[in-house]
Parts: C-alpha cells; sequence; structure tokens
C-alpha cells in the first residue's frame, strides 16, 4: 500500500490533470459528434470518470479524503441517473424502433 | 432540516399509498404533509443550523426558498386533481416523484458543501427525467424526456469538473472554506468557476445552453413543465445565486463579465425567439429563458441585497407562472391546442380565466401594480447599484419587446371573437388556485414591503 501510494505521488500533478482534461474532451467529443443515444451515454460516463480520476489525484495530492468520498457519491449518482437514461432509451426503442437521436426532431422552434 | 426530512418521507409514504391503491388519499396526505415541512422550515427561522458536519446550513437565505419551492408545490398540487388521471394508471408516482424532485430543491437551497449541491441537483434532475416523459406511448413526450436527460447529464460532466477544479485549487468542498482559502488567481480555480458557471446555466436555462427549454417544456405534460418553470427555475437560480455569494464573491471581478454576456445572450435569444411563436406553451417556455436573464442581473450584483431581489422575482415569476400554465392547460384541453388562436373570445365564454390569464402575463411583463414589476425593479435597482447602467438600458429594452408578445394572447382574448367558443368548466381547486395567485400577484405588487425585506 505504501509503495503504491509512493508510486502514486511521484507522478507531478500536472500529469493528472492534462490526462483527465483529455479524457473529459474526448467526452465532450464524443457526446457533440455521435448521433447514437447509448453511445452519447457512454461519452457522459467517460467525462465522469475522467472527473472521478482528477478528484482522486487531487485528493492524494492534499491529503484530504473528502475528494475520494465525493468520487463515491459521483459514481452512485451516476449509477441511477444510467439507469433512468436506459430506461428512457428503451421506451424510446419501444416506440421508434431505434436509438439514433436524429429521429427525435419532431419538437422544433 | 426537520422540513427536508418530512418531504422526504411523504415522498415514499406517497408511493406506498400507490402501492396499496388509496388514491383518493394521495392528494390530501401531500397537501398535509408539505403544510407540515413549510411550517417546520419556517420553525427554523433565525436558527443559522448546520448539520452533517457542515454539509448543510439552514440559514434565512435556505428557509425563504425552502418555503416558496414547498408553497409553489403546494399551488400546483392544488391543481392537478383530475389531472394525472387522464394521463396515466399510475398517479402516485407524480406525486411522489414531484415530491422527491422538491426535495433535491431544498437541497440545493441549503447547501453548504460543493457535494450537497451536485447531490441536490440531481435528486432534483433525475426526478424531472422521468416525469418529463410519463408519457410513455407520446412520442413528444419521449424526445422531451431523451432531450432533457442528455442535456442533463452532459451538464453534470461539466458542473463536476468543475467542482474537481475548484477542489484542487482550494483543496476543500466546502463553501467557507473555498471563500476563505485565498486561491483565486490560480488558473485552475478560473478555470473551476467557468465549468460550474456552464453547468449550472444548463440547469437554469441560460443562453447559449438553452437549446433544448422549449422542446422538453413543449413534449412535457402541462403541470410538469409549471413545475419545471417554477420550482425547478427557482431552485436553480437559489443554489446559482448561493454558490457565488458564499464561495465565489470575492473573485467577482474575474466573472462578472461572463456572467453579463450571458445575461445579454439570454435576454435576446429569449425575448427576440418569444415574439415569432404562435404556441402558447412555446412562448411560455422562451418567455422563461429570457426570465433567466433578468435573474442573472440579480446574480452580477453579488453582496448589494442581490438574495433579496432574486427571492422577490422569482416569488412574483413562480406566481404569474402557475396561473399562466394552469390556464394553458385548461384551454388546450378544452379546444384541443394550445395555439394563440385557441384563446379568441375567453373574455367572453370565461371572463374570470381572461382576468386572471391578463393579470398573469402584465405580471410576467413588469407592468405596475403587480407583482412582477416590482420583481424586476429590484433587479434593475441592484444592478444599478453595482454600476450595471449599461447592462439595465438592455434589460429594459428587452422587457419592452416583452410586453409586446405577452400582449399578444391579451389581444387575442379580449379583441378578437370565436363564435362556437364554450365557457370552459372549472373544477374548485383550479377556482381555489387561481384565486389564491390573483389576490397574491395584487397584494405583492401593491405592498412589496412584505416580501421585500425579509432577507
Amino acid at each position: 500500500m505504501e509503495d503504491t501510494l509512493q508510486t502514486i505521488q511521484s507522478i507531478p500533478l500536472e500529469h493528472y490533470i492534462w490526462f483527465s482534461t483529455a479524457l473529459f474532451i474526448v467526452g465532450v467529443i464524443g457526446v457533440l459528434t455521435r448521433r447514437n443515444a447509448i453511445i452519447i451515454l457512454m461519452s457522459v460516463e467517460l467525462m465522469l470518470n475522467a472527473v472521478n480520476l482528477l478528484l482522486a489525484a487531487f485528493s492524494v495530492h492534499h491529503g484530504d479524503p473528502s475528494g475520494q468520498v465525493f468520487v463515491f457519491f459521483i459514481m452512485a449518482v451516476a449509477a441511477a441517473e444510467v439507469a433512468v437514461g436506459l430506461a428512457i432509451i428503451v421506451m424510446i426503442y419501444r416506440n421508434t424502433g431505434s436509438v439514433d437521436i436524429d429521429i427525435m426532431n419532431k419538437l422544433k422552434w | 432540516m426537520t422540513s427536508l426530512i418530512i418531504v422526504s418521507v411523504l415522498a415514499v409514504a406517497v408511493l406506498y399509498l400507490g402501492l396499496f391503491k388509496y388514491k383518493t388519499a394521495l392528494l390530501p396526505v401531500s397537501v398535509t404533509g408539505l403544510l407540515a415541512a413549510a411550517a417546520m422550515a419556517a420553525m427554523d427561522w433565525d436558527l443559522e443550523k448546520m448539520y452533517f458536519s457542515e454539509m448543510m446550513l439552514f440559514d434565512n437565505y435556505a428557509v425563504a426558498f425552502s418555503i416558496l419551492l414547498i408553497l409553489t408545490t403546494l399551488l400546483i398540487f392544488g391543481l392537478s386533481r383530475n389531472y394525472f388521471e387522464k394521463i396515466s394508471n399510475n398517479v402516485a408516482e407524480y406525486y411522489a416523484l414531484m415530491l422527491f424532485a422538491l426535495a433535491g430543491g431544498v437541497v440545493m437551497v441549503s447547501f453548504h458543501n460543493l457535494a450537497m449541491l451536485f447531490i441536490g441537483i440531481e435528486i432534483l434532475s433525475i426526478s424531472l427525467y422521468v416525469l418529463a416523459g410519463i408519457r410513455r406511448k407520446d412520442p413528444a413526450s419521449n424526445e422531451a424526456s431523451l432531450k432533457y436527460f442528455l442535456m442533463g447529464a452532459f451538464a453534470t460532466g461539466f458542473l463536476l469538473f468543475g467542482t474537481a477544479l475548484i477542489y484542487g485549487a482550494t483543496g476543500s468542498f466546502n463553501l467557507a472554506a473555498i471563500a476563505s482559502s485565498g486561491a483565486f488567481e490560480s488558473a485552475l480555480f478560473r478555470a473551476g468557476v467557468l465549468l460550474m458557471m456552464v453547468g449550472l446555466s444548463f440547469k437554469v436555462s441560460v443562453a447559449p445552453f438553452h437549446t433544448w427549454t422549449p422542446d422538453v417544456y413543449e413534449g412535457s405534460p402541462g403541470l410538469i413543465a409549471m413545475f419545471m418553470a417554477t420550482v425547478v427555475k427557482t431552485a436553480g437560480f437559489a443554489a446559482f445565486l448561493r454558490l457565488f455569494l458564499m464561495a465565489f464573491a470575492e473573485a467577482s471581478a474575474f466573472w462578472a463579465i461572463t456572467v453579463a454576456i450571458l445575461c445579454i445572450l439570454t435576454l435576446f435569444a429569449g425575448n427576440i425567439t418569444a415574439v415569432f411563436q404562435d404556441r402558447f406553451k412555446r412562448l411560455l417556455a422562451w418567455s422563461s429563458v429570457s426570465h433567466a436573464g433578468y435573474l442573472l442581473l440579480a446574480i452580477l450584483a453579488v453582496g448589494f441585497s442581490a438574495s433579496s431581489a432574486v427571492l422577490v422575482y422569482t416569488i412574483a415569476y413562480s406566481l404569474a407562472s402557475v396561473a399562466a400554465f394552469g390556464i394553458m392547460i385548461l384551454v388546450s384541453r378544452a379546444r384541443g391546442n394550445d395555439h394563440l388562436d385557441s384563446f379568441n373570445g375567453l373574455a367572453r365564454t370565461n371572463p374570470f380565466l381572461a382576468f386572471t390569464l391578463t393579470l398573469a402575463v402584465c405580471s410576467l411583463a413588469g407592468i405596475p401594480l403587480t407583482a412582477g414589476f416590482f420583481g424586476k425593479f429590484y433587479v434593475f435597482k441592484v444592478a444599478l447599484a453595482q454600476g450595471y447602467t449599461w447592462l439595465v438600458v438592455l434589460a429594459v429594452i428587452n422587457a419592452m419587446i416583452g410586453i409586446y408578445y405577452y400582449f399578444k394572447v391579451i389581444i387575442a382574448m379580449y379583441m378578437k371573437e370565436n363564435a362556437n367558443a364554450v365557457a370552459i368548466q372549472l373544477n374548485p381547486g383550479f377556482r381555489l388556485v387561481l384565486s389564491i395567485v390573483v389576490f397574491l400577484i395584487f397584494l405583492f405588487g401593491i405592498f412589496p414591503g412584505l416580501i421585500a425585506n425579509i432577507l
């Protein structure tokens, strides 16, 4: 355990920040460009995991456990959110036979 | 705190009532519970208690907004008799989900830690994703639900990334610790503030992150749209202001210009698009976007009794929205759709409804003698005290554009005739709620001192 902690701490904080930012941006690009509702949901999860990683890194850096507790909050809420989101997607699939968001264009202006 | 516990337990109790088929008991139990919750919230006045190792703080700000949220929900429940029964068989779920959303709203106005802000927003949002899509067979409702869910989840990502960066810069999630950390110059902190601003802007439909609003309002059932326009918007702005007031106030020189730009964009996007709407529900949706712009003016003036201005504005806006959405529901149910032409001749068939709607849109437009006038007045006043004269001038221009499109519905009701219009039947719940709203709009429009000095 001590070894792992030291290995983690030996990597500079900036690396974690840039890596998480990159991961987050990949998620954002996924949400903005993909048209399949499930892949958009996966991209959102990627964004949330980038946040989790960043929080864990900051938590070790500050030597303060509240960041890691926050990660648990995020995981629990993300699970609830995905449950509702998948239910919505299933409902739409039953009505339209597709999970493409481009067919969702009945409401305009 | 007791009020939050009552609301949460009430929601679970209502679910059990639904399970055991006590459908007639749903409304009385919910109303009694909400009254008890409001009374318990009022008893926390001036106590300033912290809970859960400083996770939540029930100060007067939290108490005032909690009571506002609970009473608005009560008004909405007053309109809901026989409404949900027509849409679906699972009536208890509507009440339970709205109560869960209300519990989330109460957390959002009383947080003292970024974790509770996140939890509150999610409790509110996840309930609403379900409520928006609760008419399962209706494609419009499906679409509203999916759009709201994807946009909401996306916004949550930004909010959380901002939270993580602020934690990195300050080493704490506690609002007081963030405010006293002195890390306002660091790039991490600034990026965090901007990302949190983006996330919250999505939730309260501030331009350019407002695009989901009209679609979601139109696709959702009328009462749910009313709930989104009143309770959700109030809770969202109370949380927005609380965060910026208690944690980021010292750094206001840095974020003020961004908020000012968002404010202008929101005002123009909301008001100009609303001019071209011919369906009343979409018009109200765009007008709710524009009201977010006026409320941003108050956030700019953090410290200059901004919370009082936001409270007055949200009270006036919630009252007027309850009346406007309620009459929209009645008219679209009786005449088939919510097109502005459906309101033709309403003054002759239903003088009371026409009068109430006129008062409501006058309040939304900010005409004197209505509560909405003082809402705008106080918001403009705090913005002027902070030196944003140019912004207030732009806001006044927008208020004038607002008067134009709000009066379209008044003209339809009073000036245009509809030969085969029949009188719309009102049930007692509607009559009671609309009468209360009319009384309160006049009361706060003539004696604004009753609510202006609460905070």
